[in-house]
């Protein structure tokens, strides 16, 4: 860049030292509203964290009738702050983790494809593809998955033994886990793909090269030396997708159930049936309980740890790709 | 001419990069490239059954009249009228939401890349727009509605006696910005550092400020940088859900506040075409699958068309570039 000590000399150098304060003013002004905002919602959520402690993350008794209660209770002088949210921890963590485990092996194995192996109409084609599906409104998805998807499971996957295996504890229509996972992948793949093929393109051309004149093939090469080269891009790419996939409530609101119950892996296959609802989505359904004072402060402990989770995820991201950084390319 | 220009190029590719036929492979990494085919057209199928799916749908439930009848309450296909007030809506709140976004999301780019001092504030700016994107949208959403419920910003929003609505086109445009602002600081940002050192220095040389710079040199050679990330603002606040089905109030029609005619639309709730789909799909309150999905067939035309926007401003940016 160019010294700035000598523009001091320029004349009218005050105007344009008074347009770099008002430039930085809004600058400090839009961080300070951010961290405020953040802070603000901490402090909010705190009372419901401050009544339950640390079994506000256990399980006990139904989080639906928990919720009713904090509600009704609103009115009366006597708050009840009483919550136990691992049914909705449970459902966040199977339905983000299994769409962000799918969608990396998938998105793996087709940004690698994009850049090295498609021809060049498959590159193309894949790229708009790519481009499209990132831009689809996310309640377009949900009204896909709820007028098709839910429906064909309910209908057609889901036996009637296994609806009746259960019956006596949760009804399965179709609203479940794997409709979650499966749109929530298709949702948040694009973001990976795209951040995952960056990365893979910036590996220098020699480095392959290299590896390909000792006589190692080029997929052998492309797996050894690309994708570990690439692995801070690839570390960036899925702590972004999983924040995403995190805070999605709109589409999960749409085909997650929205029954506070905690889906149970030893109903074998069963399971990925059943119903639940993760912590972004009850937010959205329980936003009329904004004017009850106990539920407002338990929605914004929610939405605290939306934010939490979000920020420790990127610290995560950032503290994995240091010790990869001195191997990485560019 | 281009078919000699054809033959060079093929034949430096076929120097520079050997093609190995995949048949000398092992079979396990013929079997790993088959996956790498079998996911793509994967991917490619479910888009293209996503798109031909939601037009068949369309087609099927789009009429003209719905885009120009107002919404009504109802029990029916019929009853239940079209979508004009969500679409005024979408709007409404996409101008609101750029006009915020844009002016602040220059603002911070050109700052981070033309002055960046002190170095501690410019790190603290980044890491913030950058956290910024990973909020999500529902906690946008349920800040702001405390946030504009609050009685000193009662004059955004409808207010009854001492009770504070906090539901607007103001308050949901004002949240939806922040949703734009990293695209547009990133895109900005990116388009200002593409523009070479030398053509700073001459402006200052022939004694231009360095504001004057920013104004008449860069931000002008930056244009389709700023193009674009607006277009990707605006294709994220059009198909975003959370915040105006919280914000916005979701009401069916537009409910203006009274007083001013526009401060009283901007004043009043209303709904968009996503919050339109929301209630209307099964799972919402009015339940109208039809009429759900003409105006999901919308609104999924309009964000294809902006992003058909970003491709042309994208290309012809590339032209003007700085490139050589």
């Amino acid at each position: 860049m160019y010294d700035p000590l000598l523009l001091e000399d320029r004349p009218h150098w005050w105007s344009d030292r008074r347009a770099e304060l008002g430039l930085g003013a809004v600058v400090a002004a839009t961080l300070i509203g951010v961290v405020a905002m953040l802070a603000f919602v901490v402090v909010q959520g705190w009372p419901s964290f401050a009544h339950n402690g640390l079994s506000w993350f256990g399980s006990g008794g139904s989080v639906d009738q928990q919720i009713k209660t904090m509600f009704l209770s609103g009115e009366t002088s006597h708050y009840v702050y009483t919550f136990h949210a691992w049914a909705l921890i449970w459902s966040t963590i199977l339905i983000v983790g299994g769409a962000v485990l799918l969608s990396f092996v998938s998105s793996l194995f087709v940004a690698v494809f994009v850049v090295e192996f498609a021809p060049e109409w498959m590159k193309q084609t894949l790229h708009t593809v790519v481009r499209l599906l990132a831009s689809v409104p996310s309640v377009i998805y949900g009204l896909v998955g709820v007028l098709v998807l839910v429906p064909f499971i309910g209908n057609h996957v889901i036996s009637q033994q296994q609806k009746a295996s259960v019956a006596h504890i949760v009804s399965l229509s179709g609203y479940s886990l794997i409709v979650g996972v499966l749109i929530l992948t298709v949702m948040i793949a694009p973001l990976m793909i795209s951040i995952f093929a960056d990365g893979l393109r910036t590996v220098p051309r020699h480095w392959l090269e290299a590896s390909q004149a000792l006589g190692i093939n080029r997929w052998r090469t492309f797996w050894k030396v690309g994708v570990r080269a690439a692995r801070p891009a690839i570390v960036a790419g899925t702590v972004l997708a999983t924040a995403r996939a995190l805070g999605e409530a709109v589409m999960l609101a749409m085909v997650s159930g929205s029954v506070g119950f905690a889906p149970n892996p030893f109903d074998g296959l069963t399971f990925l049936y059943e119903p639940s609802r993760p912590l972004a989505p009850t937010i959205i359904q329980n936003i009329e309980g904004l004017s009850s004072p106990p539920l407002k402060h338990t929605l914004f402990a929610i939405a605290s740890v939306l934010l939490v989770s979000a920020m420790l995820l990127s610290l995560a991201g950032w503290a994995a790709k240091q010790p990869l950084k001195r191997y990485a390319a560019a | 001419m281009s078919g000699e220009a054809v033959t060079t190029q093929t034949v430096i590719a076929r120097h520079t990069r050997p093609v190995e036929a995949s048949s000398t492979w092992r079979r396990t990494d013929r079997l790993g490239l088959a996956i790498c085919w079998l996911l793509g057209l994967l991917f490619c199928a479910i888009a293209a059954s996503i798109v031909i799916f939601m037009m068949v749908q369309g087609i099927r439930y789009l009429s003209p009249s719905l885009l120009v009848t107002r919404p009504t309450a109802g029990f029916s296909q019929s009853q239940t009228g079209g979508f004009l007030d969500p679409l005024i809506g979408t709007v409404v709140v996409a101008l609101l939401g750029v006009a915020i976004a844009l002016p602040i999301g220059v603002t911070i780019a050109v700052w981070l890349t033309e002055y960046g001092r002190p170095f501690a504030l410019a790190r603290a700016a980044e890491s913030t727009i950058e956290m910024l994107a990973g909020i999500p949208d529902i906690v946008l959403a349920l800040f702001g509605l405390l946030i504009f419920s609050s009685p000193i910003l009662g004059f955004l929003s409808r207010t009854s006696g001492h009770v504070v609505f906090g539901r607007s086109f103001f308050a949901a445009g004002a949240m939806l910005s922040l949703v734009a602002l990293p695209l547009i600081v990133g895109s900005t940002r990116e388009g200002l550092q593409a523009i070479p050192a030398h053509i700073r220095e001459a402006s200052l040389a022939v004694g231009k400020t360095r504001f004057a710079t920013i104004r008449r040199v860069l931000l002008p050679t930056a244009r389709p940088s700023v193009i674009t990330g607006t277009m990707l603002g605006l294709g994220r606040i059009i198909g975003d859900t959370a915040i105006i089905v919280v914000l916005l109030g979701a009401t069916l029609t537009l409910n203006q506040a009274g007083g001013t005619p526009v401060i009283s639309l901007l004043k009043g709730t209303g709904s968009t075409l996503t919050s339109f789909i929301y209630e209307n799909a099964p799972t919402g309150e009015a339940n109208q699958p039809n009429k759900a999905y003409a105006a999901a067939f919308v609104l999924l035309l309009v964000v294809l068309a902006l992003n058909l926007c970003v491709d042309v401003v994208g290309r012809r940016g590339r032209v003007v570039s700085w490139s050589s």
